[in-house]
């Protein structure tokens, strides 16, 4: 019987000697099922528990951080004593650090820290394998996965401080192809706890896409007006709020510095659309505090225990925060700013996606992105894949399926400040970046010349 | 490879006390295949900006995971505690998950047989274990690659890291198959910036150095001449950041085997994944242009183009002596003459494409996963008949690029359709080299750009570089896979202009 996570902390925060510590204990829960070609392929439910020790240690003048994160039981408290041990001599080694920091008052209470793991089951699909047992065996070709986790945290650092935070992180994504594979449709959706999820309704959006199919056309790559629905828009934002580290900007090194600095207050666009990141978002919560198992740009071991507060990476259309550890915000005379586990881009209009395509004489509608990649970190050019369903626009209708997909190379600055249209903010699916970030609300984005470089007949 | 290099830790755990316990429990239980494996992963990584220490962490994994097949369904089943009764039951969870499973599950389970492998183990080929080094040596030696590129002219900013593994994996099956094995891997990295102020702009210049399967002496001069480069790279990253921007077109391209190995892997490697090319990661990774139906009759390139699958070459990342099927490990052709005639294949997809043994590509990334088909090191022979150099290669071209080191890439959900940059470029005149050019990618089409294969270096040009964390699989998993391959020429591939295509 393995000691419980709250006495490790304890535990190890209790080895004598060192400058401070933190300890975080994770413990996952999860369960998925994934299935191919109409049958289920695998499932099942897993839990792990890893222990990681941040020591803090004098060296010389100076503070030194070392990380030891351990997978492997604990069989006892004395098993503690080791990791701390190995932590503290991680440190020494590593010598002095220069993002040293006193680590964070405690300035909340957390009631729930005496609280066992959270859990899951492969029950919570239990509603969605029943919707699935009536989709899978229709005409189409089903592909798909859906995966469930709950994570329980537990920070405890010499400076006082004791959270817990229960993280559930849920998907689901069905891929829908005709029978002779000639077209394919996708959708997805994140969640908490499946209960809002309705695998028949996705399937049945799914299926109407592929409906769209029954004119194909082939279309040269080029310039087109494009409608790049939530999904898009997500996984084009994260590529460019996972830019917005200070440090780079500071020194010259990234796509928002400029000459004199970094580019904070420059507009991006005429639409006043704000990018956040707000522990408190209904539905998108996050842990609201730092536990850090290594420091780099915009993050610090230093920071464990700080609470996170909501920030505004770009506020009415301009740039204005970047990421800075506590350390980092003194050094550049700014603010402590962490990054976040969800990101909300708001201040578009009511218009939903349909709507757009209403607005649309000739244009692209997407369905979602895919193999995105930077191109060049000065002007943070991507490119990338349209994938599962190109859709030509005319006259405010879908009037064909594209009957290929195109690689795209363009800039998500670039899309903020072309954008003509942004509509409603609704909670999505980034396809390409759902394994690491699914806390995610975006607005469909008109985008007046989005740059198709080349066709793609991968389907 | 003396066995008694394999960590006295990792021998010393209860392994077959553990796999007779579970492996039992299973045959009772109905099971026509089981097999256990127990694995210990420890990694350290190491990471510096501009000389100073931001980050040390070191992490371990461990583990046992049970597989079973009951009544033709698959079951898996893992945890973290390592005691018999632990062992009993998982195996008891694994069989439950393949009976629960048995009423969705269409296709029963039908394995290549494989000769039983009993008692043997295997060894990886390296000097020095890398966990065995002090991590004060690690960050010595990181700040004093630092230092020497900062102290360069136009360097402002160093970007230097390393991460070490050390894989420790038992498997036992209920035929009598049993390895114990070890491998290390290493992976070095080192990136020099120049910012100018007054322009706004910013370049950077990385070492070529891959992943290697070697140990500490990878760092110290084995396998790759860091003083050489470490000399080389302020001057290259001064020449990139003057040089001009790239007028877009068709050129020749000679691609080294720095910028080559990433397109392989990408346009061959995934292409050739045998659950891929029939449907299994459809809805993730993608399929695959080369579907089964076309083996044997694909023109995947020109008749130079001969392309290997192996888990044995030297230093290989993918290389180990036995995959997680208990299958020992082999090299086969994936692409022979331009032809394409053969997958990576595990003991379930072998039988399906009518061979009677499994080439050996089975992997799980840990004791907590289930294996999967994951990439051998997948490489393109050089010239049998001609020992030509890279300089060679370059005087066959009147108007073209010599393209080094790899930086961005993507292709499509067929592994048709990609775009690779890299790290220099230099332009190609009249056969001789004229200084670099920035900003260049080139973007074609799989058969296109094989099928453009011009001329392939020779067996002195052939170099093994790789990639630590290729993905696959929901949930993902991460595998280490090498690529063997000679500089190669390309004719008349097409080249964006990287600025032009952001405006």
């Amino acid at each position: 019987m393995s000691p419980a996570p709250q006495d490790i902390v304890e535990r190890a925060l209790a080895v004598p000697g060192g400058a401070g510590r933190g300890v975080v204990v994770t413990e996952t829960s999860e369960a998925v099922l994934r299935w191919a070609n109409s049958t289920m392929t695998t499932n099942g439910h897993s839990t792990a528990r890893a222990v990681s020790v941040v020591a803090l240690e004098p060296v010389g003048a100076g503070t030194a951080a070392g990380v030891v994160s351990s997978g492997a039981p604990v069989p006892d408290l004395a098993a503690v004593d080791e990791l701390v041990a190995a932590a503290r001599q991680a440190a020494r080694d590593a010598g002095p650090a220069r993002d040293v920091a006193a680590l964070p008052e405690p300035d909340v209470d957390d009631p729930g820290w005496d609280e066992g793991p959270a859990e899951t089951s492969i029950g919570v699909f239990a509603r969605l394998a029943d919707g699935l047992a009536e989709v899978l065996p229709g005409p189409q070709r089903h592909y798909g996965f859906a995966s469930h986790d709950v994570t329980t945290v537990w920070l405890g650092t010499s400076a006082g401080v004791r959270r817990r935070w229960v993280q559930p992180t849920g998907s689901i994504e069905l891929n829908v192809k005709t029978p002779d594979l000639t077209s394919s449709a996708w959708t997805g959706a994140s969640t908490a706890d499946f209960a809002d999820v309705d695998v028949v309704a996705l399937a049945g959006e799914a299926t109407a896409r592929l409906g769209w199919g029954a004119r194909r056309v082939a279309l040269p790559a080029g310039r087109y007006e494009t409608l790049l629905p939530p999904s898009a828009v997500a996984d084009l934002m994260l590529l460019m709020v996972w830019s917005m580290e200070g440090r780079p900007a500071q020194e010259g090194r990234s796509a928002f510095a400029g000459p004199d600095g970094p580019r904070m207050g420059e507009r991006l666009g005429r639409l006043p659309l704000t990018l956040a990141s707000d522990p408190a978002a209904p539905g998108l919560e996050f842990a609201p505090f730092v536990s850090a198992l290594h420091s780099g740009d915009g993050i610090s071991v230093f920071d464990n225990g700080a609470s996170i507060r909501r920030v505004d990476w770009l506020r009415d259309g301009a740039v204005h925060e970047l990421a800075y550890s506590r350390a980092e915000a003194a050094e550049f005379g700014t603010r402590f700013a962490p990054p976040g586990d969800n990101l909300l881009l708001t201040g578009g209009s009511d218009a939903g996606l349909a709507d757009l395509v209403a607005g649309t004489q000739r244009g692209l509608l997407l369905t979602c992105l895919w193999y995105i990649r930077e191109v060049d970190p000065a002007t943070l050019l991507l490119t990338g894949l349209t994938r599962d369903g190109v859709y030509l626009v005319e006259g405010g209708e879908v009037v064909a399926e594209v009957e290929h997909n195109f690689r795209f190379n363009h800039s998500p600055l670039d899309v903020l400040r072309e954008a003509t249209d942004v509509g409603a903010t609704e909670r999505t699916l980034p396809r390409e970046w759902k394994d690491w970030f699914t806390r995610v609300a975006m607005p469909p984005i008109r985008v007046p010349a989005f740059n198709m470089s080349s066709v793609s007949l991968g389907r | 490879m003396a066995p008694d290099r394999i960590d006295p830790a990792f021998r010393a755990l209860p392994l077959h006390r553990l796999a007779d316990a579970a492996l039992s429990r299973a045959r009772e239980l109905g099971a026509t295949h089981a097999d256990v494996r127990i694995e210990r992963i420890e990694s350290q990584s190491v990471d510096l900006r501009d000389a100073g220490v931001t980050s040390v962490i070191d992490a371990t994994t461990v583990g046992i995971g049970v597989r079973v097949v009951v009544d033709g369904t698959w079951g898996f089943a893992a945890h973290v505690e390592l005691t018999p009764e632990r062992a009993v039951a998982t195996a008891e969870r694994a069989v439950g998950v393949a009976r629960a499973l048995a009423p969705v599950a269409r296709e029963r389970v039908e394995r290549a047989d494989e000769p039983v492998h009993a008692g043997v183990e295997w060894c990886s080929d390296y000097a020095v274990d890398p966990l065995s080094v002090p991590i004060a040596d690690k960050v010595a030696l990181l700040g004093d690659w630092s230092r020497r590129l900062l102290d360069a002219d136009g360097v402002d900013h160093v970007q230097a890291g390393l991460a070490v593994v050390r894989e420790n994996k038992f498997y036992a099956d209920l035929r009598g198959t049993s390895t114990v094995q070890q491998r290390v891997r290493t992976a070095p990295g080192l990136t020099a910036t120049t910012v100018d102020r007054g322009n706004g702009t910013f370049e950077t210049m990385s070492s070529l150095a891959p992943p290697a399967g070697r140990g500490w002496e990878y760092v110290t001069g084995t396998g790759w001449d860091w003083d050489d480069e470490i000399a080389r790279l302020p001057g290259w990253l001064a020449e990139k950041a003057a040089a001009p921007s790239v007028e877009p077109g068709r050129y020749d391209l000679v691609i080294d085997p720095s910028n080559l190995w990433l397109t392989i892997h990408e346009s061959v490697g995934h292409a050739t994944e045998y659950d891929r090319a029939i449907g299994y990661e459809a809805a993730y990774a993608g399929t695959s242009f080369a579907t089964p139906d076309l083996l044997g009759s694909l023109r995947y390139g020109s008749e130079r183009m001969h392309v290997t699958g192996d888990r044995t070459v030297p230093h290989g990342l993918a290389t180990v002596g036995y995959d997680d099927d208990g299958v020992a490990t082999t090299e086969w052709d994936l692409v022979r003459d331009g032809v394409l005639v053969g997958y990576q294949l595990d003991r379930t997809f072998a039988p399906r494409l009518g061979l009677a043994r499994s080439n050996g590509c089975a992997y799980a990334d840990s004791p907590h996963h289930v294996p999967l088909q994951r990439m051998a090191n997948v490489s393109l022979r050089p010239d049998p008949t001609a020992d030509r150099t890279t300089d060679d290669l370059i005087a066959h071209v009147d108007d073209g690029i010599y393209i080094v080191g790899d930086r961005s890439w993507s292709i499509d959900m067929q592994r048709s359709n990609f775009q690779f940059t890299g790290q220099r470029f230099y332009r190609i005149r009249n056969g001789e080299l004229a200084g670099q050019l920035r900003d260049v990618a080139y973007q074609s089409v799989t058969t296109d750009f094989w099928g453009s294969l011009a001329a392939v270096g020779g067996p002195s040009t052939w170099r093994l570089y790789g990639a630590m964390n290729c993905g696959k699989g929901q949930p993902g998993q991460s595998a280490p896979v090498g690529h063997g391959c000679p500089p190669a020429l390309f004719r008349q591939v097409r080249v964006l202009n990287t600025r032009e295509e952001a405006e």
